[in-house]
């Protein structure tokens, strides 16, 4: 098993028609993500890909019996994809579109909760990198060749941190069941805590791994979720030791503006939860892997 | 992005928020002359600069008459103010605003911000104004007051009338407090502000309530819905170099380190930093090129973090996932060629067809110093710096 994506998935690509979105949608299906068609307003009837293209969600669902979205779309529209795809009938939704006004995502998420739980699209990103079920299924921009299949739970704000993260646990032998992108900025679909609770159901994952940085309060009430229900190991590393405090470090979401969002901070709540905390990032792999020797010991 | 002191009471008065007489100016005389034209017989001059922290800076000065008016402005034009919020270069000093007084019977603490926690725009009020709120929440946490936005209705009425009693505002200014409270909201998510800083709303002797000072931030994300306020942008407020990179899409942000860093992917970035700073040395720069590192945008990068002349040695470390590293070593070498460089050059790489890209960079006959993980690319850097390195393999990249 995985989390969000397998191989059952059947994607839709928002804004199919663009170079971007074209590309990865390529890559997508190379991978053997079974990409069902595209949202496109204006452009149903056209081929992507091999794959259709539709004016509206809800004609895709209908058509294909879509069940995951993976919006590509231009910030000042991307909100309103992502809420079209909630109304839809959408299940997982990754929307990679880096600037999307904070207000915009204040909106999304309050939209979503028109749903009762068990109706409510899960969205992770945006300003992510995306998802991977490795060996089942990619929706997102990832290289896929650089994650093994494994037992390794990844939640990361950051894209290429999560890569290098992977790329040493590929070194090692070891393989990720799910690397989950959820962005890098203030207000994004998904927290640590609410991915943390999927891998923890999950069977096939065996530990968890954090990819935190400076800002926000996510890493801390993560901390205190895993303190009160998570089992599995977690191991965390956490980005921005150096950041000066109310400096924005790339990411929209990474200042530091209160207590508890500092990188030193971050780590020293996460420790007092138990979770093993990665020096720096040149360790995390190796940090991941003796966690998980001492779990199988 | 900031704005002015006077721009946010401009903006926020139009959302019916009161705001004392004021008018700006650019020169000594025309301070004096703003004086004359607001009239009364004490005024307050205070320097623009985007930075809290003015008062004590010396900054905000109390003036009795337009003599005062002009050798106080004199004092500030020109000057660069160094606040706690500044650093230690300053920020110039090319406006200032001179109001009218108030006399002020009490000071309240206004702020609207994105709380991340409940991903709403949420109210942070405090009876204990004029002070910073940092200081209020360390020295009276109980004084503050807070209350979240349900952003499908927006600020009620009854909302803004809780926090006015709880800030203790005398009942027959409860409607002004309502008026200001909306207006702030109404302004802040109109506007698609980050932030909104009311320090000190002040009821006066004759009991009206007025914003003393304002200070909004808005969403960098939103201003392309906004143009009026995108044109309030103060460049002479900004760091040059990264106001720079933010105009060629680099993001950008100087540090008092002397490695430079040229990475892709804000994590990265920031875990390239804290690599440095573990291998014993300090970096001078934050710098994510984004997700295609092509030749033009490492060309740009080198270019910038080679502005800075603290910068000893550079590290690139790009994880390249759908770009490939023989491109991306190929846009390193070509950028060598273009640009200037003579400190030491680090250049990690990592990801798809990482063997050619090396292969790229070991024939380009240019003097660069290779590395595989990061923990050696920082470790190179630091040590090139340090002039540890042995002098054969202590290499300069040519022009």
């Amino acid at each position: 098993m995985s989390i969000l994506l397998d191989r059952e998935s059947r994607v839709i690509v928002q804004g199919i028609t663009g170079k971007i979105a074209r590309f990865h949608t390529k890559d997508m299906i190379e991978y053997g993500t079974n990409v069902v068609g595209g949202v496109v307003p204006g452009k149903g009837g056209e081929t992507v890909e091999g794959v259709p293209v539709f004016n509206t969600v809800k004609e895709a669902v209908e058509a294909t019996g879509a069940n995951a979205s993976l919006v590509f779309v231009p910030p000042p529209f991307a909100a309103d994809s992502i809420m079209e795809a909630a109304d839809a009938g959408i299940n997982y939704c990754v929307c990679i579109t880096d600037g999307i006004p904070a207000q915009d995502m204040i909106r999304v998420k309050r939209y979503m909760y028109r749903y009762p739980k068990d109706k409510r699209m899960i969205l992770t990103g945006p300003n992510c990198a995306g998802t991977i079920s490795p060996g089942k299924a990619l929706l997102g921009i990832m290289p896929g060749h650089i994650y093994l299949p494994g037992t390794v739970g990844i939640i990361g704000r950051s894209g290429t941190l999560g890569y290098e993260a992977a790329a040493q646990l590929k070194e090692l032998g070891l393989g990720v069941s799910t690397s989950v992108g959820i962005g890098g900025d203030p207000i994004n679909g998904s927290s640590f805590k609410d991915i943390l609770e999927w891998f923890e159901k999950d069977p096939e994952t065996e530990v968890i791994a954090m990819i935190g940085e400076i800002g926000g309060p996510q890493e801390a009430e993560a901390a205190d979720y895993i303190k009160n229900h998570v089992t599995k190991p977690v191991v965390a590393y956490v980005a921005g030791l150096t950041a000066p405090k109310g400096r924005t470090m790339g990411h929209a979401g990474a200042i530091i503006s209160a207590f508890g969002e500092s990188a030193s901070e971050k780590v020293e709540i996460l420790s007092a939860a138990g979770v093993t905390v990665a020096e720096n990032p040149a360790v995390i792999g190796e940090t991941i892997a003796s966690v998980m020797k001492k779990n199988a010991a | 992005m900031d704005i002015h002191e006077y721009q946010a009471k401009e903006v926020l008065s139009n959302f019916g928020v009161t705001v004392p007489p004021g008018a700006l100016a650019y020169s000594p005389e025309q301070a004096a002359y703003r004086a004359r034209e607001l009239g009364g017989d004490k005024w307050i001059v205070k320097a623009q600069v985007h930075a809290g922290g003015r008062g004590k800076a010396g900054g905000v000065k109390l003036c009795n008459s337009e003599a005062e008016i002009y050798e106080a402005t004199e004092n500030l034009f020109g000057k660069k103010l160094v606040t706690h919020q500044t650093g230690p270069e300053g920020k110039g000093i090319y406006r200032v605003y001179v109001e009218g007084a108030v006399p002020i019977a009490r000071e309240i603490y206004l702020g609207f911000v994105l709380d991340r926690s409940s991903q709403r725009v949420m109210i942070v009020a405090s009876s204990e104004g004029g002070m910073e709120i940092e200081e209020i929440s360390a020295e009276r946490p109980e004084s503050i007051v807070r209350s979240t936005v349900e952003p499908a209705v927006g600020l009620q009425d009854f909302q803004a009338r809780e926090i006015a009693f709880q800030l203790g505002i005398e009942p027959a200014l409860t409607q002004q407090m309502v008026r200001t409270l909306k207006g702030c909201y109404q302004a802040f998510s109109e506007l698609d502000a980050t932030m909104v800083e009311i320090n000190p709303l002040v009821v006066t002797s004759d009991n009206r309530v007025i914003a003393l000072d304002a200070k909004m931030t808005f969403d960098d994300n939103a201003l392309f819905r906004h143009p009026q306020i995108a044109e309030l942008r103060d460049k002479s407020q900004e760091d040059p170099r990264e106001a720079r990179a933010a105009d060629r899409g680099l993001s950008y942000v100087g540090l008092e380190g002397n490695i430079g860093c040229i990475v892709n992917g804000a994590g990265l970035a920031m875990a390239t930093m804290d690599t440095i700073k573990l291998a014993g040395g300090e970096p001078a720069n934050f710098l994510d090129i984004g997700g295609g590192a092509t030749p033009e945008r490492v060309a740009k990068a080198f270019r910038l973090v080679m502005s800075d002349s603290n910068v000893q040695a550079v590290l690139v470390n790009i994880f390249a996932g759908i770009n490939r590293c023989d491109w991306v070593a190929e846009g390193v070498v070509q950028a060598l060629k273009e640009v200037q460089v003579d400190v030491p050059v680090v250049v990690r790489l990592a990801g798809t067809n990482v063997e050619e890209g090396q292969k790229i960079l070991a024939q380009s006959g240019l003097p660069l110093i290779r590395a595989t993980s990061l923990m050696e690319a920082a470790e190179r850097a630091v040590g090139a710096w340090k002039n540890d390195l042995d002098q054969n393999t202590r290499v300069r990249a040519v022009k």
